[in-house]
């Protein structure tokens, strides 16, 4: 089976100190993939260069088999790969729905024509309008699609980071701690929407929270230090010494 | 030869006034993320107190430096206590708008009490006239002006790295928020700094009527060549501001002396090349917050 | 939390999109100066081009969130470029139009690779130091721009090959208003589109934007240019209604006076610039002339106090209220 995301020997440093090192990360199509390790163990850092905010020092990052390494980051949303962020980075006086159809007019822009693009308003999108209220109605922002984003709760705020990674109808999804700020207890509504996404797509998910990694994820990645301590089934991780070892005082099962 | 030399050299004396007006902009700029264009009103008004205070009130022209400083601090204080920290948080745009309506006001209150010519020079005797150095013939002014500008850059980077002040502005710059979690008082940091930056900048002013001129628009005409000096030596760097400064300085000299056709112009091209091959500056820092 | 208004989010949107009665009244209400004041034709004229500039600049600045010092810079060319033109034998009007829109997109065009790398402070300072560089030119350049005096000699030829410009601005109110309402009309069909959405979003968060595919680079780079290319407008409007370009066409003061009226107007309102304009104008043609200390100190203090507690501007502020009054949080932040 082809990977849909894969990592090559992926290694980066600044100066001395070394952030990744030679990380080998393969997802296939419909993975469940958790990413976990402790605090400063750059697993953010891994995400920036895989959607391309940062440079690697060396090594590839390959979607669907094509080499994007050298790729900007708005290229590769165009190649299928989405992200959120671990800290809300969302269009604070655009509403929900604004923002999500942005997204979705951005993954159509060829299919519409010149004028659709550049004269007649975004009002006569209908199609895609309707797309993107669907989407926001599917996560249970439907309601809050007309508010502008700074006036939404913290927790919807999370959950639309996610629904703006869903409008560009990505084959390999990145979550950077969608749980962050979310008490711990509290992520159920969260975890029903991971559940949601569609089965089809590989998700790559870096949580903190350990209920909702061990619930959602079918593979664990434990990185330490920026190298891979291990990869394994979350049972295997679960028993594994080593990792237990890390987490000494920092797991939560 | 000499002619070469002597533009060279006044080149660096025109460099060390704008560094010493500068260099407060930069470490304002590197220290709070705050955009001042009216850091030009704290140099003018050094300026007019040292020439009011000599003209009408007789006092010597080194008496009068010192209060210049104190003045400049002062106003700094004032400023951003009263107007500047409403904006800290808020974008480069407000800042903008803010520090040029400032600008306006300054300019309109110098045209009011001052009138619209150019100040006559105060120089006190011992400073006029040319000596001999090493074979060329220097003005005494210059001279004093490299000198003042070599000595109270000693004074800066070893205030920045040997004193527990200068410390704390690095520790501000580096990371602020870290900073202050180490019980650092970051706003008290970022006044005295605003304060010794205006008083920096009220200095260079008194020091710089005769190189510079002096008139109400001073600080709208010389507003680019001050941020100029600041971008290109990179917002927070002292070494950066001083180097940049002293490049746009002999650039410009020498520009107007050997090309007068396009003077000017040489200042703003050397700008944008330098921008575009170094946009954080040439030590330049990023600071987080 | 729900307001009176119960539509749906995407009916409001369309509602939003729609001409509004008010902004036919507006344009009327200006078109009607050649009936109420056929006296001051001229100063109307004055309000429409310099809320026209003030419009290029909201397109980048109000809507893209690019801060710039020099966008004088631009009026300035499209000045220079159609006073050249009728200087020198071509005087008609729209092709001079038409060629500085080009010469300031295509300077627009080339500098935005400078002007849109590197922080804010860095923009700010290239946009200043571009325009202060065409201002030493333009100063030194006298015998083609005749400099510190102005260029003279500008003759315009007959719009239509019928109708001359008039000493009293009748012709040239009404050529401005239409070329005016024209852009406008385009500027605001451009601002509602796809395209003016992924502006926004540039402005709200460039990281954000990239991150939803955003071609950033691209988009700002024609977004800048077509800025250009309206200020351009605007200057070469001025030349060929004055019959006369002047240095300060690209000053810093007339940078910084953008900028205030389209602040005091509202940015990202469409009609703030236009407000702005005509209220600075019309305070400027009285005041300046009693005292111009006075009005710079005046100047002064309200930058500094809209700044501080009227940062929505006059047009901005009232659709705030407006919007308050029906239990919906105000739109559309500031820039």
């Amino acid at each position: 089976m082809t990977a849909i995301l894969e990592t090559r020997d992926l290694c980066k440093s600044f100066g001395a100190l070394q952030v990744t090192q030679h990380v080998n990360l393969t997802l296939e199509a419909g993975a469940r993939h958790a990413l976990i390790g402790p605090n400063g163990a750059g697993k953010t850092t891994l995400v920036n260069q895989i959607t391309g905010v940062l440079g690697p020092s060396s090594g590839q990052v390959l979607i669907a088999g094509e080499d994007v390494t050298r790729m900007p980051a708005e290229r590769r949303v165009r190649r299928g790969l989405s992200r959120t962020f671990q800290i809300n980075t969302l269009f604070a006086h655009l509403t929900p729905l604004e923002a999500v159809a942005a997204a979705i007019l951005e993954r159509e822009r060829e299919s519409i024509g010149f004028a659709g693009r550049w004269i007649r308003g975004v009002s006569h999108r209908r199609a895609q309008l309707d797309e993107a209220q669907a989407l926001l109605d599917a996560l249970g922002l439907g309601r809050d699609s007309g508010r502008l984003t700074h006036a939404l709760a913290y927790g919807r705020q999370r959950i639309l980071e996610i629904a703006l990674a869903l409008a560009a109808k990505p084959r390999v999804l990145l979550l950077d701690e969608p749980a962050a700020g979310i008490p711990e207890g509290e992520s159920d509504e969260l975890f029903a929407v991971l559940d949601t996404l569609p089965a089809d797509v590989a998700i790559l998910l870096i949580e903190h929270d350990m209920s909702l990694v061990f619930r959602f994820a079918r593979r664990i990645t434990v990185l330490v230090g920026g190298a891979e301590l291990v990869t394994d089934t979350p049972e295997a991780i679960a028993a594994d010494p080593r990792v237990r070892e890390v987490y000494l005082g920092q797991g939560k099962h | 030869m000499t002619t070469t030399l002597g533009v060279l050299f006044d080149g660096i004396a025109y460099g060390m006034l704008l560094f010493l007006i500068s260099v407060g902009l930069s470490v304002t700029m590197g220290l709070m993320r705050f955009i001042n264009l009216a850091h030009g009103v704290f140099a003018m008004a050094g300026g007019y107190l040292v020439a009011v205070l000599a003209r009408r009130y007789d006092v010597n022209f080194f008496v009068a430096l010192p209060l210049a400083f104190a003045f400049g601090a002062v106003l700094s204080l004032l400023l951003e206590r009263a107007l500047y920290r409403h904006l800290y948080k808020r974008g480069p745009l407000d800042q903008v708008l803010l520090t040029v309506g400032i600008l306006f006001v300054a300019t309109a209150v110098a045209t009011y009490l001052f009138g619209s010519q150019q100040q006559p020079v105060v120089l006190p005797e011992v400073l006029q006239g040319r000596m001999v150095v090493l074979g060329v013939e220097l003005s005494r002014y210059r001279l004093f002006l490299v000198a003042a500008g070599i000595l109270l850059t000693l004074a800066l980077v070893f205030g920045l790295e040997r004193t527990r002040f200068g410390a704390r502005i690095r520790a501000a710059v580096d990371r602020q928020n870290v900073a202050e979690a180490m019980g650092i008082r970051v706003e008290r940091v970022f006044q005295a700094t605003f304060a010794i930056g205006g008083g920096l900048a009220a200095l260079g002013g008194a020091l710089g009527i005769d190189v510079l001129g002096l008139d109400p628009n001073f600080a709208q005409r010389y507003l680019v060549y001050f941020l100029l000096v600041v971008v290109v030596g990179g917002p927070g760097s002292i070494v950066g501001t001083l180097i940049a400064a002293l490049l746009l300085g002999i650039a410009d000299v020498s520009g107007k002396y050997y090309v007068p056709q396009i003077g000017a112009f040489v200042i703003y091209a050397m700008m944008i090349v330098l921008l575009a091959l170094f946009p954080l500056g040439l030590f330049g820092k990023r600071s987080a917050r | 939390m729900k307001g009176r208004n119960s539509a749906t989010p995407i009916a409001r949107l369309a509602e939003r999109e729609r001409w509004k009665a008010g902004e036919i009244v507006f344009w009327l209400a200006v078109a009607s100066a050649w009936f109420v004041f056929p006296q001051n034709l001229v100063l109307a004229t004055q309000v429409l081009i310099a809320g026209l500039f003030a419009l290029s600049l909201d397109l980048i600045l109000g809507y893209a969130g690019i801060v710039t010092l020099g966008h004088a810079a631009f009026f300035g060319l499209g000045a220079y470029t159609a006073g050249l033109l009728a200087k020198y034998g071509w005087g008609e009007p729209f092709s001079g139009l038409l060629c500085a829109a080009v010469v300031a997109a295509a300077v627009g065009w080339l500098t935005s690779l400078l002007v849109l790398r590197g922080s804010d402070l860095a923009r700010l300072m290239i946009t200043l130091g571009i325009a202060s560089l065409l201002y030493e030119i333009a100063n030194r350049a006298t015998s083609i721009t005749g400099g510190v005096d102005g260029m003279q000699g500008v003759e315009m030829g007959k719009l239509f090959g019928v109708f001359g410009f008039d000493m009293y601005g009748r012709v040239g109110f009404v050529y401005t208003f239409v070329v005016v309402v024209a852009l406008f009309v385009v500027a605001r069909s451009w601002i509602n589109s796809p395209y003016g959405l992924s502006l926004r979003t540039i402005r709200e968060s460039a990281t954000r934007a990239r991150a939803i595919g955003v071609p950033l680079d691209r988009r700002l780079v024609t977004a800048y240019a077509v800025s250009a290319a309206i200020a351009g407008v605007a200057g070469a409007l001025l030349t060929q209604t004055t019959q006369f370009v002047g240095l300060d066409v690209l000053s810093f003061q007339r940078s910084a006076n953008l900028l205030i009226m389209l602040i005091v107007g509202g940015t990202a309102t469409l009609y703030g610039g236009f407000v702005g304009a005509a209220l600075f104008i019309l305070v400027q043609d009285r005041l300046a002339s009693i005292n111009p200390v006075y009005w710079l100190f005046w100047l002064g203090v309200l930058l500094i106090l809209t700044t501080l507690f009227l940062r929505r501007g006059v047009v901005g502020g009232l659709l705030a209220w407006r919007q308050r009054r029906r239990g919906i949080e105000p739109d559309e932040g500031t820039a």
